[in-house]
Protein backbone atom coordinates (compact mmCIF):
# COMPACT_ATOMS: atom_id res chain seq x y z
CA UNK A 1 0.00 0.00 0.00
CA UNK A 2 1.27 3.40 -1.41
CA UNK A 3 1.72 6.10 1.49
CA UNK A 4 2.48 7.23 5.42
CA UNK A 5 0.58 5.79 7.90
CA UNK A 6 1.86 7.02 11.24
CA UNK A 7 0.95 7.12 14.89
CA UNK A 8 2.86 8.63 17.60
CA UNK A 9 2.28 9.15 21.16
CA UNK A 10 4.85 10.89 23.56
CA UNK A 11 4.78 13.43 26.44
CA UNK A 12 7.30 15.71 27.70
CA UNK A 13 7.10 18.36 30.72
CA UNK A 14 3.97 20.62 29.46
CA UNK A 15 4.13 18.77 26.05
CA UNK A 16 1.60 15.91 24.38
CA UNK A 17 1.97 14.67 21.08
CA UNK A 18 -1.01 12.64 20.00
CA UNK A 19 -1.12 11.65 15.97
CA UNK A 20 -2.75 9.42 14.30
CA UNK A 21 -2.20 10.22 10.04
CA UNK A 22 -2.66 8.57 6.94
CA UNK A 23 -0.67 10.61 4.22
CA UNK A 24 -0.64 10.07 0.45
CA UNK A 25 2.84 8.75 -0.74
CA UNK A 26 3.02 11.48 -3.44
CA UNK A 27 2.89 15.35 -3.83
CA UNK A 28 3.86 18.06 -1.07
CA UNK A 29 2.14 17.65 2.56
CA UNK A 30 2.49 20.65 4.49
CA UNK A 31 2.30 20.18 8.37
CA UNK A 32 0.35 23.58 9.14
CA UNK A 33 0.25 25.15 12.50
CA UNK A 34 1.85 27.77 15.22
CA UNK A 35 5.18 26.88 17.09
CA UNK A 36 4.57 24.42 19.76
CA UNK A 37 2.00 22.40 17.90
CA UNK A 38 4.41 19.48 17.54
CA UNK A 39 4.80 19.20 14.03
CA UNK A 40 8.29 19.45 14.18
CA UNK A 41 8.05 16.64 16.62
CA UNK A 42 6.04 14.24 14.30
CA UNK A 43 8.76 15.37 11.44
CA UNK A 44 11.62 14.21 13.25
CA UNK A 45 9.21 11.00 14.46
CA UNK A 46 9.07 9.92 11.26
CA UNK A 47 13.16 10.66 10.70
CA UNK A 48 14.03 8.46 13.27
CA UNK A 49 15.91 11.50 15.47
CA UNK A 50 13.03 11.24 17.79
CA UNK A 51 11.51 8.01 19.65
CA UNK A 52 8.10 8.19 20.43
CA UNK A 53 7.19 6.03 23.13
CA UNK A 54 3.72 4.52 21.42
CA UNK A 55 4.85 4.37 17.63
CA UNK A 56 3.93 2.78 14.70
CA UNK A 57 5.38 4.00 11.41
CA UNK A 58 4.54 2.49 7.79
CA UNK A 59 6.01 3.86 4.42
CA UNK A 60 5.61 2.33 1.49
CA UNK A 61 4.21 -0.96 3.28
CA UNK A 62 7.43 -1.08 5.45
CA UNK A 63 7.40 -0.92 8.94
CA UNK A 64 9.79 1.67 9.70
CA UNK A 65 8.69 1.29 13.85
CA UNK A 66 5.86 -0.65 15.74
CA UNK A 67 6.40 -2.31 19.23
CA UNK A 68 9.22 -4.33 17.98
CA UNK A 69 10.84 -2.84 14.92
CA UNK A 70 12.76 0.23 14.94
CA UNK A 71 14.92 1.09 12.01
CA UNK A 72 17.51 3.57 13.08
CA UNK A 73 18.07 6.86 11.12
CA UNK A 74 20.88 6.27 9.26
CA UNK A 75 18.87 3.25 7.57
CA UNK A 76 15.57 5.43 6.68
CA UNK A 77 15.87 6.05 3.17
CA UNK A 78 14.70 9.96 3.55
CA UNK A 79 16.34 12.92 3.01
CA UNK A 80 16.15 15.78 5.69
CA UNK A 81 16.64 19.33 5.40
CA UNK A 82 17.00 21.20 8.87
CA UNK A 83 15.45 24.43 9.97
CA UNK A 84 18.83 26.41 10.17
CA UNK A 85 21.96 25.91 8.57
CA UNK A 86 23.12 22.60 9.22
CA UNK A 87 26.35 22.36 6.64
CA UNK A 88 28.63 20.42 8.14
CA UNK A 89 31.26 23.29 8.96
CA UNK A 90 34.01 20.96 7.68
CA UNK A 91 33.33 19.83 4.60
CA UNK A 92 33.49 22.01 1.53
CA UNK A 93 29.66 22.14 -0.20
CA UNK A 94 30.49 19.16 -3.00
CA UNK A 95 32.11 17.50 0.32
CA UNK A 96 29.05 18.12 1.85
CA UNK A 97 27.41 16.98 -0.78
CA UNK A 98 29.26 13.87 -1.32
CA UNK A 99 28.60 12.61 2.41
CA UNK A 100 25.83 11.32 2.10
CA UNK A 101 25.94 10.32 -1.49
CA UNK A 102 28.72 7.75 -0.97
CA UNK A 103 27.08 6.87 1.74
CA UNK A 104 23.48 5.88 0.32
CA UNK A 105 25.84 3.89 -2.11
CA UNK A 106 23.12 5.96 -4.75
CA UNK A 107 25.63 7.59 -6.95
CA UNK A 108 24.63 6.51 -10.10
CA UNK A 109 20.74 6.33 -9.23
CA UNK A 110 20.93 10.64 -8.89
CA UNK A 111 22.09 12.44 -11.21
CA UNK A 112 24.68 14.97 -8.57
CA UNK A 113 24.88 17.55 -11.58
CA UNK A 114 21.20 17.00 -11.73
CA UNK A 115 20.40 17.52 -8.48
CA UNK A 116 23.07 20.88 -8.47
CA UNK A 117 21.52 22.37 -11.33
CA UNK A 118 17.98 22.14 -10.02
CA UNK A 119 19.35 23.74 -6.92
CA UNK A 120 21.74 26.81 -8.93
CA UNK A 121 24.70 25.66 -6.77
CA UNK A 122 27.20 24.82 -9.15
CA UNK A 123 28.99 28.04 -8.45
CA UNK A 124 29.36 27.12 -4.92
CA UNK A 125 30.66 23.71 -4.74
CA UNK A 126 34.62 24.57 -3.72
CA UNK A 127 33.25 26.76 -0.75
CA UNK A 128 33.34 26.36 3.04
CA UNK A 129 29.62 26.33 4.23
CA UNK A 130 31.22 29.67 6.39
CA UNK A 131 31.52 31.50 3.20
CA UNK A 132 27.87 30.96 2.16
CA UNK A 133 24.76 32.85 2.73
CA UNK A 134 22.08 31.94 4.27
CA UNK A 135 19.84 31.40 1.25
CA UNK A 136 22.80 29.33 -0.48
CA UNK A 137 23.34 26.91 2.57
CA UNK A 138 20.08 26.06 2.97
CA UNK A 139 19.73 25.86 -0.95
CA UNK A 140 22.88 23.58 -0.23
CA UNK A 141 21.19 21.18 2.15
CA UNK A 142 18.15 20.58 0.00
CA UNK A 143 20.40 19.74 -2.26
CA UNK A 144 22.31 17.40 -0.13
CA UNK A 145 19.30 15.96 1.26
CA UNK A 146 18.01 15.01 -2.62
CA UNK A 147 21.51 14.01 -3.38
CA UNK A 148 21.03 10.53 -1.13
CA UNK A 149 18.73 9.83 -3.60
CA UNK A 150 15.64 9.65 -0.95
CA UNK A 151 11.89 7.85 -1.29
CA UNK A 152 10.95 10.21 1.25
CA UNK A 153 11.39 14.01 1.48
CA UNK A 154 11.39 15.67 5.13
CA UNK A 155 11.68 19.20 5.19
CA UNK A 156 11.70 21.39 8.64
CA UNK A 157 10.47 24.96 8.35
CA UNK A 158 13.73 25.11 5.69
CA UNK A 159 12.92 28.80 4.68
CA UNK A 160 11.90 29.69 8.65
CA UNK A 161 15.62 31.34 9.23
CA UNK A 162 15.85 33.47 6.10
CA UNK A 163 14.56 36.83 5.27
CA UNK A 164 11.77 37.76 2.84
CA UNK A 165 14.39 38.23 0.02
CA UNK A 166 16.09 34.77 0.94
CA UNK A 167 12.88 32.91 1.03
CA UNK A 168 11.62 34.52 -2.43
CA UNK A 169 14.70 33.30 -4.15
CA UNK A 170 14.32 29.81 -2.76
CA UNK A 171 10.45 29.40 -3.37
CA UNK A 172 10.93 28.66 -6.72
CA UNK A 173 13.35 26.09 -6.61
CA UNK A 174 11.32 24.58 -4.09
CA UNK A 175 8.58 24.74 -6.51
CA UNK A 176 10.24 22.93 -9.30
CA UNK A 177 11.33 20.38 -6.93
CA UNK A 178 7.54 19.60 -6.70
CA UNK A 179 6.90 19.62 -10.00
CA UNK A 180 9.49 17.31 -11.12
CA UNK A 181 10.22 14.87 -8.01
CA UNK A 182 7.74 11.75 -7.68
CA UNK A 183 8.51 11.01 -4.04
CA UNK A 184 6.29 12.13 -1.43
CA UNK A 185 7.81 15.54 0.31
CA UNK A 186 6.70 15.91 4.28
CA UNK A 187 7.05 19.76 4.32
CA UNK A 188 6.43 21.31 8.11
CA UNK A 189 5.75 25.26 8.17
CA UNK A 190 3.95 28.11 9.99
CA UNK A 191 4.13 30.21 6.61
CA UNK A 192 0.70 30.53 4.64
CA UNK A 193 2.28 31.85 1.36
CA UNK A 194 4.28 28.37 1.66
CA UNK A 195 1.03 27.19 2.19
CA UNK A 196 -0.35 28.45 -0.48
CA UNK A 197 2.48 27.76 -3.06
CA UNK A 198 3.47 24.04 -2.10
CA UNK A 199 0.81 22.26 -0.67
CA UNK A 200 -0.81 19.49 -2.33
CA UNK A 201 -2.17 17.93 1.53
CA UNK A 202 -2.69 19.80 4.53
CA UNK A 203 -2.30 18.74 8.22
CA UNK A 204 -3.30 21.34 10.26
CA UNK A 205 -1.62 20.97 13.88
CA UNK A 206 -2.57 22.61 17.24
CA UNK A 207 -1.42 21.74 20.64
CA UNK A 208 0.28 18.24 19.88
CA UNK A 209 -3.08 17.52 18.02
CA UNK A 210 -4.13 17.04 14.17
CA UNK A 211 -6.86 20.01 13.68
CA UNK A 212 -7.84 19.25 10.04
CA UNK A 213 -6.47 16.70 7.08
CA UNK A 214 -7.08 16.59 3.71
CA UNK A 215 -5.97 17.96 0.32
CA UNK A 216 -5.77 21.41 0.02
CA UNK A 217 -8.54 22.97 -1.63
CA UNK A 218 -11.05 20.93 0.18
CA UNK A 219 -9.17 21.49 3.61
CA UNK A 220 -9.10 25.32 2.76
CA UNK A 221 -12.95 25.48 1.99
CA UNK A 222 -14.03 23.38 5.44
CA UNK A 223 -16.44 25.94 7.36
CA UNK A 224 -16.31 24.01 10.75
CA UNK A 225 -12.86 25.22 11.03
CA UNK A 226 -11.47 27.84 8.39
CA UNK A 227 -8.07 27.81 7.96
CA UNK A 228 -6.52 31.20 7.30
CA UNK A 229 -4.50 32.00 5.17
CA UNK A 230 -2.94 35.32 5.22
CA UNK A 231 -5.08 36.48 7.87
CA UNK A 232 -8.65 35.78 6.12
CA UNK A 233 -10.29 32.92 4.80
CA UNK A 234 -10.19 31.78 1.05
CA UNK A 235 -9.86 29.49 -1.65
CA UNK A 236 -6.30 28.45 -3.52
CA UNK A 237 -7.43 27.08 -7.02
CA UNK A 238 -4.94 25.58 -9.26
CA UNK A 239 -5.17 27.37 -12.80
CA UNK A 240 -3.54 27.48 -16.40
CA UNK A 241 -2.78 30.63 -18.57
CA UNK A 242 -5.57 30.49 -21.09
CA UNK A 243 -5.20 33.35 -23.29
CA UNK A 244 -3.93 36.63 -22.95
CA UNK A 245 -6.06 39.97 -24.32
CA UNK A 246 -3.30 42.44 -25.25
CA UNK A 247 -5.55 45.09 -25.56
CA UNK A 248 -6.77 44.95 -22.25
CA UNK A 249 -3.47 43.95 -20.90
CA UNK A 250 -5.86 41.19 -18.95
CA UNK A 251 -5.21 37.11 -19.07
CA UNK A 252 -7.33 34.57 -18.78
CA UNK A 253 -6.86 31.91 -15.49
CA UNK A 254 -8.67 28.43 -16.77
CA UNK A 255 -9.68 26.33 -14.04
CA UNK A 256 -11.79 23.06 -13.90
CA UNK A 257 -15.07 24.62 -13.61
CA UNK A 258 -15.06 28.25 -15.63
CA UNK A 259 -12.03 30.75 -15.64
CA UNK A 260 -10.98 33.94 -14.32
CA UNK A 261 -10.10 37.13 -15.83
CA UNK A 262 -6.76 38.85 -13.77
CA UNK A 263 -3.96 41.43 -15.03
CA UNK A 264 -1.85 40.55 -17.16
CA UNK A 265 1.27 39.64 -15.39
CA UNK A 266 3.39 38.42 -18.44
CA UNK A 267 3.12 35.03 -17.34
CA UNK A 268 3.08 32.49 -20.66
CA UNK A 269 -0.06 31.03 -22.06
CA UNK A 270 0.15 27.72 -20.63
CA UNK A 271 2.05 28.52 -17.20
CA UNK A 272 0.81 27.27 -14.30
CA UNK A 273 -0.26 28.77 -11.20
CA UNK A 274 -2.19 28.99 -8.01
CA UNK A 275 -4.58 31.68 -7.14
CA UNK A 276 -5.89 32.70 -3.82
CA UNK A 277 -9.43 34.40 -3.82
CA UNK A 278 -10.45 35.30 -0.08
CA UNK A 279 -13.82 34.98 1.05
CA UNK A 280 -14.57 38.78 1.32
CA UNK A 281 -13.57 39.02 -2.30
CA UNK A 282 -16.54 36.87 -3.72
CA UNK A 283 -20.32 37.65 -3.55
CA UNK A 284 -23.10 36.21 -5.05
CA UNK A 285 -26.27 37.06 -7.29
CA UNK A 286 -29.59 35.94 -8.23
CA UNK A 287 -29.29 36.74 -11.58
CA UNK A 288 -25.97 37.92 -13.68
CA UNK A 289 -26.12 41.77 -14.17
CA UNK A 290 -24.11 44.54 -15.43
CA UNK A 291 -21.71 45.41 -13.02
CA UNK A 292 -17.75 46.31 -13.10
CA UNK A 293 -17.33 42.89 -11.51
CA UNK A 294 -16.52 41.45 -14.68
CA UNK A 295 -15.75 37.96 -13.40
CA UNK A 296 -19.24 35.99 -13.00
CA UNK A 297 -18.98 32.10 -12.83
CA UNK A 298 -22.31 30.14 -11.91
CA UNK A 299 -22.12 28.09 -8.67
CA UNK A 300 -23.71 25.49 -6.64
CA UNK A 301 -24.16 26.99 -2.72
CA UNK A 302 -22.44 23.57 -1.25
CA UNK A 303 -23.15 24.61 2.58
CA UNK A 304 -23.51 27.80 4.93
CA UNK A 305 -20.88 28.57 8.11
CA UNK A 306 -20.79 30.67 10.96
CA UNK A 307 -18.05 33.09 10.43
CA UNK A 308 -15.75 35.36 13.06
CA UNK A 309 -18.27 37.66 13.83
CA UNK A 310 -22.24 36.87 14.51
CA UNK A 311 -23.81 39.04 11.47
CA UNK A 312 -21.50 37.30 9.16
CA UNK A 313 -21.79 34.09 7.40
CA UNK A 314 -19.30 31.99 5.27
CA UNK A 315 -21.27 30.51 2.10
CA UNK A 316 -19.29 27.63 0.59
CA UNK A 317 -19.84 27.15 -3.63
CA UNK A 318 -19.06 24.54 -6.01
CA UNK A 319 -17.79 25.91 -9.12
CA UNK A 320 -17.06 23.03 -11.36
CA UNK A 321 -14.58 21.00 -9.40
CA UNK A 322 -13.64 24.14 -7.29
CA UNK A 323 -14.87 25.43 -3.70
CA UNK A 324 -15.03 29.39 -3.34
CA UNK A 325 -15.62 30.78 -0.06
CA UNK A 326 -18.06 33.75 -0.02
CA UNK A 327 -18.40 36.18 3.08
CA UNK A 328 -21.84 37.65 3.06
CA UNK A 329 -23.90 38.74 5.58
CA UNK A 330 -26.12 37.09 7.66
CA UNK A 331 -29.02 39.71 6.39
CA UNK A 332 -27.94 39.27 2.91
CA UNK A 333 -28.20 35.31 3.05
CA UNK A 334 -31.66 35.21 4.41
CA UNK A 335 -32.94 38.26 1.78
CA UNK A 336 -31.68 36.45 -1.19
CA UNK A 337 -32.52 33.05 0.08
CA UNK A 338 -29.42 31.33 0.06
CA UNK A 339 -29.51 27.87 0.68
CA UNK A 340 -27.38 24.68 0.33
CA UNK A 341 -28.66 23.34 -3.34
CA UNK A 342 -29.45 26.45 -5.37
CA UNK A 343 -27.69 28.06 -7.78
CA UNK A 344 -26.44 31.25 -8.14
CA UNK A 345 -23.91 33.47 -9.54
CA UNK A 346 -20.61 34.28 -8.11
CA UNK A 347 -19.14 37.56 -8.52
CA UNK A 348 -15.10 37.13 -8.02
CA UNK A 349 -14.13 41.15 -7.04
CA UNK A 350 -10.47 40.10 -7.13
CA UNK A 351 -7.51 37.52 -7.46
CA UNK A 352 -4.59 37.04 -5.80
CA UNK A 353 -1.76 34.96 -7.55
CA UNK A 354 -0.17 33.13 -5.63
CA UNK A 355 3.20 33.34 -6.95
CA UNK B 1 76.44 25.29 28.89
CA UNK B 2 75.29 21.76 27.84
CA UNK B 3 73.80 19.41 29.58
CA UNK B 4 74.79 16.24 30.92
CA UNK B 5 74.39 12.75 29.77
CA UNK B 6 72.44 11.93 32.26
CA UNK B 7 70.38 15.06 32.10
CA UNK B 8 69.81 14.12 28.49
CA UNK B 9 68.49 10.70 29.70
CA UNK B 10 66.13 12.29 31.96
CA UNK B 11 64.81 14.52 29.90
CA UNK B 12 64.87 11.50 27.11
CA UNK B 13 62.66 9.36 30.05
CA UNK B 14 60.15 11.74 30.49
CA UNK B 15 59.47 12.77 26.72
CA UNK B 16 59.35 9.26 26.87
CA UNK B 17 56.35 9.28 29.55
CA UNK B 18 54.42 11.93 28.18
CA UNK B 19 53.89 11.11 24.85
CA UNK B 20 52.91 7.30 26.07
CA UNK B 21 50.46 9.11 28.93
CA UNK B 22 49.61 11.64 25.73
CA UNK B 23 48.69 8.84 23.18
CA UNK B 24 46.95 6.41 26.45
CA UNK B 25 44.66 9.13 27.68
CA UNK B 26 43.63 10.06 23.88
CA UNK B 27 42.24 6.56 23.24
CA UNK B 28 40.68 6.44 27.49
CA UNK B 29 40.18 9.86 27.74
CA UNK B 30 37.92 10.45 24.47
CA UNK B 31 35.53 8.02 25.71
CA UNK B 32 35.13 9.46 28.85
CA UNK B 33 34.81 13.18 27.54
CA UNK B 34 32.51 11.70 24.69
CA UNK B 35 29.80 10.33 27.77
CA UNK B 36 30.40 13.04 29.95
CA UNK B 37 29.29 16.13 26.81
CA UNK B 38 26.22 13.81 26.09
CA UNK B 39 24.84 11.88 29.19
CA UNK B 40 21.87 13.16 31.03
CA UNK B 41 22.43 10.49 33.65
CA UNK B 42 22.38 10.88 37.08
CA UNK B 43 25.78 9.72 37.05
CA UNK B 44 27.39 12.47 35.18
CA UNK B 45 28.32 14.78 38.22
CA UNK B 46 29.61 11.90 40.19
CA UNK B 47 31.88 10.95 37.21
CA UNK B 48 33.02 14.32 36.59
CA UNK B 49 33.86 15.15 39.63
CA UNK B 50 36.07 11.85 39.78
CA UNK B 51 37.99 13.19 36.95
CA UNK B 52 38.98 16.23 38.27
CA UNK B 53 40.17 15.13 41.13
CA UNK B 54 43.98 15.34 40.46
CA UNK B 55 43.63 19.06 39.68
CA UNK B 56 42.74 19.86 43.61
CA UNK B 57 44.32 16.46 45.52
CA UNK B 58 48.10 17.23 46.73
CA UNK B 59 49.95 14.88 44.28
CA UNK B 60 51.38 12.90 47.32
CA UNK B 61 48.15 12.13 48.31
CA UNK B 62 47.16 10.46 44.66
CA UNK B 63 50.66 9.01 44.90
CA UNK B 64 50.18 7.42 48.46
CA UNK B 65 46.82 5.50 47.05
CA UNK B 66 48.94 4.36 44.11
CA UNK B 67 51.50 3.23 45.63
CA UNK B 68 49.33 1.34 48.40
CA UNK B 69 47.37 -0.04 45.38
CA UNK B 70 50.15 -1.17 43.31
CA UNK B 71 52.35 -2.78 46.66
CA UNK B 72 51.94 -6.05 47.17
CA UNK B 73 49.12 -6.27 49.55
CA UNK B 74 47.22 -3.86 47.33
CA UNK B 75 44.32 -5.13 44.89
CA UNK B 76 46.47 -3.99 41.57
CA UNK B 77 49.53 -5.32 43.06
CA UNK B 78 47.79 -8.98 43.34
CA UNK B 79 46.49 -8.45 39.86
CA UNK B 80 50.09 -8.64 38.30
CA UNK B 81 51.31 -11.46 40.62
CA UNK B 82 48.25 -13.55 39.59
CA UNK B 83 48.99 -12.09 35.80
CA UNK B 84 53.12 -13.11 36.16
CA UNK B 85 53.52 -9.43 35.78
CA UNK B 86 56.95 -7.90 37.61
CA UNK B 87 54.69 -5.42 40.37
CA UNK B 88 54.27 -1.77 38.96
CA UNK B 89 56.00 0.61 41.83
CA UNK B 90 59.17 1.63 41.58
CA UNK B 91 59.05 0.85 37.24
CA UNK B 92 58.31 2.91 34.37
CA UNK B 93 55.25 1.06 33.74
CA UNK B 94 53.88 2.07 37.15
CA UNK B 95 55.23 5.95 36.77
CA UNK B 96 53.00 5.84 33.44
CA UNK B 97 49.60 4.15 35.54
CA UNK B 98 50.07 6.99 37.95
CA UNK B 99 50.63 9.44 35.30
CA UNK B 100 47.28 8.48 33.40
CA UNK B 101 45.58 9.17 36.58
CA UNK B 102 47.23 12.29 37.36
CA UNK B 103 46.77 13.65 33.85
CA UNK B 104 43.50 12.99 33.31
CA UNK B 105 41.58 15.53 33.74
CA UNK B 106 43.70 17.58 31.44
CA UNK B 107 42.59 15.09 28.52
CA UNK B 108 39.09 14.65 29.33
CA UNK B 109 37.87 18.37 30.20
CA UNK B 110 38.82 20.16 26.93
CA UNK B 111 37.89 17.02 24.87
CA UNK B 112 34.40 17.53 27.16
CA UNK B 113 33.55 21.15 25.96
CA UNK B 114 34.80 20.43 22.68
CA UNK B 115 31.94 17.98 21.95
CA UNK B 116 29.82 19.98 23.62
CA UNK B 117 30.32 22.92 21.45
CA UNK B 118 29.53 20.18 18.04
CA UNK B 119 26.52 19.51 19.81
CA UNK B 120 23.66 17.05 18.58
CA UNK B 121 22.96 18.75 15.14
CA UNK B 122 25.82 17.98 13.09
CA UNK B 123 25.52 14.25 14.33
CA UNK B 124 21.73 14.52 13.32
CA UNK B 125 22.65 15.50 10.12
CA UNK B 126 25.20 12.73 9.81
CA UNK B 127 22.48 10.21 10.49
CA UNK B 128 20.14 11.30 7.98
CA UNK B 129 23.04 11.52 5.53
CA UNK B 130 23.39 7.42 6.18
CA UNK B 131 26.36 7.26 8.61
CA UNK B 132 25.81 5.00 11.32
CA UNK B 133 26.80 6.17 14.79
CA UNK B 134 30.36 5.16 14.92
CA UNK B 135 31.21 6.30 11.41
CA UNK B 136 29.27 9.91 12.81
CA UNK B 137 31.72 9.82 15.54
CA UNK B 138 34.73 9.86 13.22
CA UNK B 139 33.85 11.45 10.39
CA UNK B 140 31.96 13.92 12.00
CA UNK B 141 32.05 14.80 15.57
CA UNK B 142 35.89 14.42 15.85
CA UNK B 143 36.74 16.85 12.73
CA UNK B 144 34.42 19.31 14.43
CA UNK B 145 35.77 18.84 17.59
CA UNK B 146 39.76 18.98 16.47
CA UNK B 147 40.89 22.01 17.95
CA UNK B 148 39.94 20.47 21.32
CA UNK B 149 42.06 17.00 20.49
CA UNK B 150 44.95 19.45 20.17
CA UNK B 151 44.90 21.55 23.22
CA UNK B 152 44.23 18.26 24.97
CA UNK B 153 47.18 16.44 24.27
CA UNK B 154 49.39 19.71 24.58
CA UNK B 155 48.00 19.94 27.94
CA UNK B 156 47.96 16.58 28.71
CA UNK B 157 51.90 16.50 27.79
CA UNK B 158 52.98 19.33 29.14
CA UNK B 159 51.18 18.57 32.51
CA UNK B 160 53.07 15.12 32.32
CA UNK B 161 56.13 16.43 32.16
CA UNK B 162 55.63 18.93 34.63
CA UNK B 163 54.67 16.22 37.06
CA UNK B 164 57.22 15.76 40.47
CA UNK B 165 55.13 14.57 43.37
CA UNK B 166 53.53 11.38 41.81
CA UNK B 167 56.68 10.62 40.59
CA UNK B 168 58.72 10.56 43.56
CA UNK B 169 55.97 8.25 45.33
CA UNK B 170 55.69 5.83 43.31
CA UNK B 171 58.77 5.84 40.62
CA UNK B 172 61.18 6.88 43.22
CA UNK B 173 64.24 8.07 42.15
CA UNK B 174 66.53 5.32 39.67
CA UNK B 175 68.30 6.81 36.81
CA UNK B 176 67.06 5.75 33.47
CA UNK B 177 64.14 4.18 34.68
CA UNK B 178 61.57 6.62 36.92
CA UNK B 179 64.02 9.59 37.03
CA UNK B 180 62.04 12.59 35.11
CA UNK B 181 63.53 15.81 34.53
CA UNK B 182 61.48 16.96 37.39
CA UNK B 183 63.46 14.88 39.34
CA UNK B 184 66.70 15.33 38.02
CA UNK B 185 66.39 18.95 38.97
CA UNK B 186 65.45 18.04 42.45
CA UNK B 187 67.99 15.96 42.77
CA UNK B 188 70.95 18.36 41.40
CA UNK B 189 69.52 21.06 44.11
CA UNK B 190 69.77 18.73 46.74
CA UNK B 191 73.31 17.76 45.51
CA UNK B 192 73.98 21.46 45.93
CA UNK B 193 74.89 21.55 42.03
CA UNK B 194 73.01 24.64 41.56
CA UNK B 195 74.67 25.54 38.34
CA UNK B 196 73.33 22.12 36.64
CA UNK B 197 69.80 22.64 38.72
CA UNK B 198 69.57 26.15 36.43
CA UNK B 199 70.64 24.41 33.27
CA UNK B 200 67.28 21.95 33.29
CA UNK B 201 65.23 24.01 34.93
CA UNK B 202 65.51 27.11 32.50
CA UNK B 203 65.57 24.30 29.68
CA UNK B 204 61.63 23.42 31.43
CA UNK B 205 60.64 26.46 31.71
CA UNK B 206 61.44 27.39 28.02
CA UNK B 207 59.51 24.23 27.36
CA UNK B 208 56.55 25.52 29.11
CA UNK B 209 56.14 28.84 27.77
CA UNK B 210 56.65 27.34 24.14
CA UNK B 211 53.72 25.04 25.15
CA UNK B 212 51.69 27.98 26.17
CA UNK B 213 52.48 29.93 23.68
CA UNK B 214 51.31 27.78 20.81
CA UNK B 215 48.23 27.00 23.02
CA UNK B 216 46.89 30.68 23.35
CA UNK B 217 48.73 32.16 20.24
CA UNK B 218 47.53 30.04 17.71
CA UNK B 219 45.74 31.49 15.07
CA UNK B 220 42.17 31.00 14.40
CA UNK B 221 41.41 28.59 17.54
CA UNK B 222 37.83 27.69 18.42
CA UNK B 223 39.00 26.57 22.09
CA UNK B 224 40.41 28.43 24.73
CA UNK B 225 42.60 26.88 26.89
CA UNK B 226 40.55 25.72 30.27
Amino acid sequence: MAGIDARFRLGWDGFSLDVDLGLPGRGVTVFFGPSGSGKTTVLRCIAGLERAAEGRLVVDGAVWQDARHWLPVHKRPIGYVFQEASLLAHLSVIGNLRYGMRRSGCGGVVSLDHVIALLGIGHLLDRRPGRLSGGERQRVAIARALAVGPRLLLMDEPLAALDVKRKQEILPYLERLRDTLDIPVLYVSHSSDEVARLADYLVVMEEGRVRATGPLAETLARLDLPVRLRRDAGAIIAATVGAVDAAWHLARLDFRGGSLWTRDQGLPVGHRLRVHILARDVSLAERPAPSSIQNVLRGTIDAIGDDEHPGLALVRVRVGEALLLARLTRRAVAALGVGVGREMWVQVKSVALVE
Amino acid sequence: MLLTESDLQAIGLTVRLASTVTLILLILGTPIAWWLARTKSWWKGPIAAVVALPLVLPPSVLGFYLLLAMGPNGPVGRLTAILGIAPLAFTFRGLVVASVFYSLPFMVQPLQTAFAAVGTRPLEVAATLRASPWDAFFTVAVPLAAPGFLTAAILTFAHTVGEFGVVLMIGGNLPGVTRVASVQIYDHVEALAYDDAHRLAAALMIFSFLVLLVLYAWPSRRNPAP
